[in-house]
C-alpha cells in the first residue's frame, strides 16, 4: 500500500532542509519539532483550537522556503516609518534581517536589540533556555514549523532598571518574490527587573503577494518591568500569517498591549499570558477588521497564577463583505491566585449579512476572592443612535461609518502616545467600507 | 410652512395618529399638549422619519414639498430639526466633531460651502454665549455622561447651531428642574425669528409660562380637538385632560 500522498503545504515543508547552526542543542531541538511536526502534521477541524479556522486553502499551496534574494529587494525605507515611532529599528524583509534598513546606531545603555541569527552567533547560551522548548500539543503545528525553520527573528533584551525612552520598533515586511514564500521568525523580548519599555511590531506588506509567515515571540517580564507593546498587522492581503505570542509577568510586572489586526488573507494569533508574579497586571486592548474575504482570528489565554493579579482586555471585531472574524477569550484563574481580577470584553459588529464572527469566551476559577466579568456580543449598529445622526442631517453612510469608527477607537482610548494612536485612528477609519 | 392634513400613523401595527390637521406658519410656536398616550411623541416620530411609525393616510407638505418622502437626512437638511425627549449617547463620537459632520452635511446637500474648523470653532462660540454652555460640553462624545438637564440644553445647543426652520420640541421640558428650564426656555426665545417655526409638544403648561405661544393645541386620542390661544394652556392646567372627552365627545372618541 502506498502512503496517502502528502498535503502540498506539508510536502514543501518536510522537503525544506532545515538550518544547520552547529550548535548542537539548537539542531536537535530543529529536529525534533520536525519530528514532532511530521509526525502529527496541521491541525485540521477536529482539533478544537482549530474549529474555526480551515487550513485547508492553505495546506493545498506549496511554498518555497526562505527568499535566497530577501537581501537585495527593493525597500522604500520612508514607507516603514510609523509616526510618533522614533527609536531603534529591527527590520526583517520576507524573513531576513536588513541591516540597511534598521537603525541601531547608538543604543541607549542597558538596551540590546539585535537579529536572532547574530545573538546566537555571539554567544547561544543566553538563548538556550527559551530555544529549547519542544512542542508537542496538536494545535502547536505553526509552533513546531517555526521552531523547527525559523533563521532568525529579533533578540530584544532591557537590563535591570533601565528605561527606555524612545519606541523600539520591529518591521517584518513582506514583499513581492518571484513565487510564494514561507518563512518563520522567533523574537525573544526580556525586560529585566524593574525596566521600562514602549515597543511597536509593525507587520506590513511593500506590495502583493501569498506567502506564508509564522512568527513565534517570548515576552518575558520580570519584577516590576513595565512594557508598553503595540501591534500594528498590515499584511498583504493575499499573505497568510501565523502568529504566537507568549507573555510571562512576574511579580508586580504591568503589561499594556494594544493590537490592530488589519491585513492578510488568513490570520492567526495565538496570544497567551500568564500571570506568574503577585501583583502582575496585564490589559489586552485589540480591535480586527476583517474585509473582503479575510479570515481573522485570535485566541487570546491569560492565566493567573499568582495572588492578586490583575487582567483586563477589551476586543473589538468589525467583520463586512464575506469575511470572518473569530475570538476566543479564555480566562482560567488557577488555584492559589487568590484576590485577582480579570475582566474581558468581545464586542463585534457585523456590516453584511454574508460576514460573520465567531466569538467565544470562556471563563475557569478555581481561587477564591476572585472578581471576573465577561461579555461577548456579535451585532449590528445601534439603531436609536444611527436615527439620531440622521436626524441632524447626517447621511445613512456616513453615520454608519462614523458609528463604526467609534466603535473601534474605543480599543485605542489609553494608548499614551498621542501621535501613533491617531495614527492608528485613521487607519482604522481607512478600513472601513466606504 | 408646515400643513398636515388628515394624518393617520400606526405604530406596531396599532393606530396612534387619527385624522390629524395642523397648520403652523413661519414665525410662530404652537404648542401640542395633551394627556400621555394622545400621539403626543408620535407626531413628533413621524414628522422627523423614524423607522416604525408607519404613515397609511394623510399628507405633510412643508415648504411644498411632501416631507414624508424624504429621508430623515434630506428633513434635516430641509430645516426640520427634532429636539428628543430622550437624546442618545453616543460613546467614541465627539460632540464637536458631530455636529460640524452634520452641519456641513446639510450644507452640502443644499449646495453651500462647508465650514472649515476655524469657521466651525467661530459659529460654535457664539451660539455658546447665547445659550450659557460650558464649553466643556464639545469636548465629550455626544450626550455620554450628560445630566438629563444637559442633554436637553445640548439639544438646544444643536438646534442654534444648526438653524432649522422648523424646529419640533419632543417633551423638552420633561425632567429638568426650574432652573434648566429656564435656560432651556431662554434658549428657544433667543431662536425665535419670523422666518422659524416651533412645534412644542409637551404634557406640562410649565414650559408655556417661558415660551409663550402663539397657538395652543389639545392633542387626544390621535387627533387635534381644540385649538386655541395660550388661554388653553392654562385652563388644561386648571382642569385637567380629563374634561376632554366630554368636550368633544363626537370627536375624542376612536
Amino acid at each position: 500500500m502506498s502512503e496517502p500522498a502528502l498535503l502540498p503545504l506539508v510536502a514543501s515543508l518536510v522537503d525544506a532542509p532545515l538550518p544547520v547552526s552547529g550548535i548542537a542543542w539548537l539542531d536537535a531541538m530543529r529536529r525534533d519539532n520536525r519530528e514532532v511536526f511530521v509526525a502529527g502534521g496541521l491541525p485540521l477541524a477536529r482539533v478544537e483550537a482549530w474549529k474555526y479556522t480551515a487550513l485547508r486553502g492553505l495546506a493545498r499551496r506549496p511554498f518555497v522556503d526562505g527568499d535566497a534574494a530577501a537581501l537585495t529587494r527593493a525597500v522604500d525605507p520612508s514607507a516603514l516609518a510609523l509616526p510618533g515611532v522614533d527609536g531603534a529599528r529591527l527590520v526583517f524583509v520576507n524573513g531576513a534581517f536588513r541591516a540597511d534598513l534598521s537603525a541601531l546606531d547608538a543604543l541607549p545603555a542597558g538596551l540590546t536589540l539585535q537579529p536572532l541569527s547574530q545573538a546566537l552567533h555571539a554567544d547561544p547560551d543566553p538563548l538556550r533556555f527559551v530555544l529549547s522548548r519542544r512542542h508537542y500539543e496538536a494545535d502547536e503545528a505553526f509552533t513546531q514549523i517555526n521552531a523547527a525553520h525559523a533563521r532568525d527573528g529579533a533578540v530584544l533584551r532591557v537590563a535591570d532598571g533601565v528605561r527606555i525612552d524612545a519606541p523600539l520598533h520591529l518591521v517584518f515586511l513582506g514583499a513581492p518574490a518571484e513565487g510564494d514564500l514561507a518563512w518563520h521568525l522567533r523574537n525573544v523580548i526580556e525586560l529585566g527587573e524593574g525596566a521600562a519599555l514602549t515597543l511597536v511590531e509593525h507587520h506590513l506588506a511593500s506590495g502583493e503577494q501569498a506567502h506564508l509567515s509564522t512568527v513565534v515571540g517570548d515576552i518575558e517580564l520580570r519584577e516590576g518591568a513595565h512594557l508598553h507593546h503595540t501591534v500594528l498587522q498590515q499584511a498583504a492581503s493575499g499573505t497568510s500569517l501565523i502568529r504566537r505570542t507568549g507573555l510571562r509577568l512576574h511579580a508586580r510586572a504591568h503589561a499594556t498591549l494594544h493590537l490592530a489586526e488589519l491585513g492578510g488573507a488568513l490570520v492567526r494569533h495565538d496570544l497567551r499570558a500568564e500571570l506568574i508574579g503577585d501583583g502582575a497586571q496585564l490589559e489586552t486592548r485589540g480591535v480586527f477588521m476583517p474585509h473582503g474575504r479575510q479570515h481573522v482570528d485570535t485566541q487570546l489565554a491569560i492565566r493567573h497564577q499568582a495572588l492578586n493579579t490583575a487582567s483586563n482586555s477589551t476586543w473589538r471585531g468589525v467583520a463586512s463583505d464575506r469575511a470572518r472574524g473569530v475570538f476566543r477569550g479564555a480566562i482560567v484563574v488557577a488555584p492559589g491566585a487568590d484576590g485577582s481580577d480579570a475582566s474581558l470584553s468581545n464586542k463585534n459588529l457585523l456590516l453584511s449579512g454574508s460576514a460573520e464572527i465567531d466569538t467565544k469566551p470562556e471563563l475557569e476559577i478555581y481561587a477564591d476572592e476572585v472578581k471576573a466579568a465577561h461579555g461577548a456580543t456579535v451585532g449590528q449598529l445601534d439603531e436609536r443612535s444611527l436615527f439620531y445622526l440622521r436626524s441632524r442631517g447626517i447621511p445613512l453612510a456616513e453615520a454608519r461609518a462614523l458609528l463604526t469608527a467609534a466603535f473601534c477607537r474605543t480599543v485605542l482610548d489609553d494608548l499614551p502616545n498621542a501621535v501613533l494612536r491617531e495614527h492608528l485612528s485613521s487607519l482604522l477609519i481607512a478600513q472601513l467600507p466606504g | 410652512m408646515l400643513k398636515i392634513e388628515n394624518l393617520h400613523a400606526r405604530v406596531e401595527g396599532k393606530e396612534i395618529l387619527k385624522g390629524l390637521s395642523l397648520t403652523v406658519n413661519a414665525g410662530e410656536v404652537h404648542a401640542i399638549m395633551g394627556p400621555n398616550g394622545a400621539g403626543k411623541s408620535t407626531l413628533g416620530n413621524v414628522l422627523s422619519g423614524r423607522d416604525g411609525y408607519e404613515v397609511t393616510a394623510g399628507t405633510v407638505i412643508y415648504n411644498g414639498v411632501d416631507l414624508l418622502a424624504l429621508a430623515p437626512e434630506e428633513r434635516a437638511a430641509a430645516g426640520v430639526f427634532l429636539a428628543f425627549q430622550y437624546p442618545v449617547e453616543i460613546p467614541g463620537v465627539n460632540n464637536t466633531y458631530f455636529l460640524r459632520a452634520a452641519l456641513n452635511a446639510q450644507r452640502k446637500s443644499r449646495g453651500e460651502k462647508e465650514l472649515d474648523s476655524m469657521q466651525f470653532l467661530k459659529l460654535v462660540r457664539e451660539k455658546l454665549k447665547v445659550m450659557q454652555i460650558s464649553d466643556e460640553l464639545l469636548h465629550r462624545a455626544v450626550n455620554e455622561g450628560f445630566s438629563g438637564g444637559e442633554k436637553k440644553r445640548n439639544e438646544i445647543f444643536q438646534m442654534a447651531v444648526l438653524e432649522p426652520q422648523l424646529a419640533i420640541l419632543d417633551e423638552t421640558d420633561s425632567g429638568l428642574d426650574i432652573d434648566a428650564l429656564k435656560h432651556v426656555a431662554d434658549g428657544v426665545n433667543a431662536l425665535r425669528s419670523p422666518d422659524r417655526a416651533f412645534l412644542m409638544i409637551t404634557h406640562y403648561q410649565r414650559l408655556l409660562d417661558y415660551v409663550v405661544p402663539d397657538v395652543v393645541h389639545v392633542l387626544a386620542g390621535g387627533r387635534i380637538v381644540e385649538t386655541g390661544d395660550k388661554s388653553l394652556a392654562l385652563k388644561l392646567e386648571a382642569h385637567g385632560y380629563a374634561g376632554l372627552a366630554e368636550r368633544q365627545p363626537a370627536r375624542a372618541s376612536a
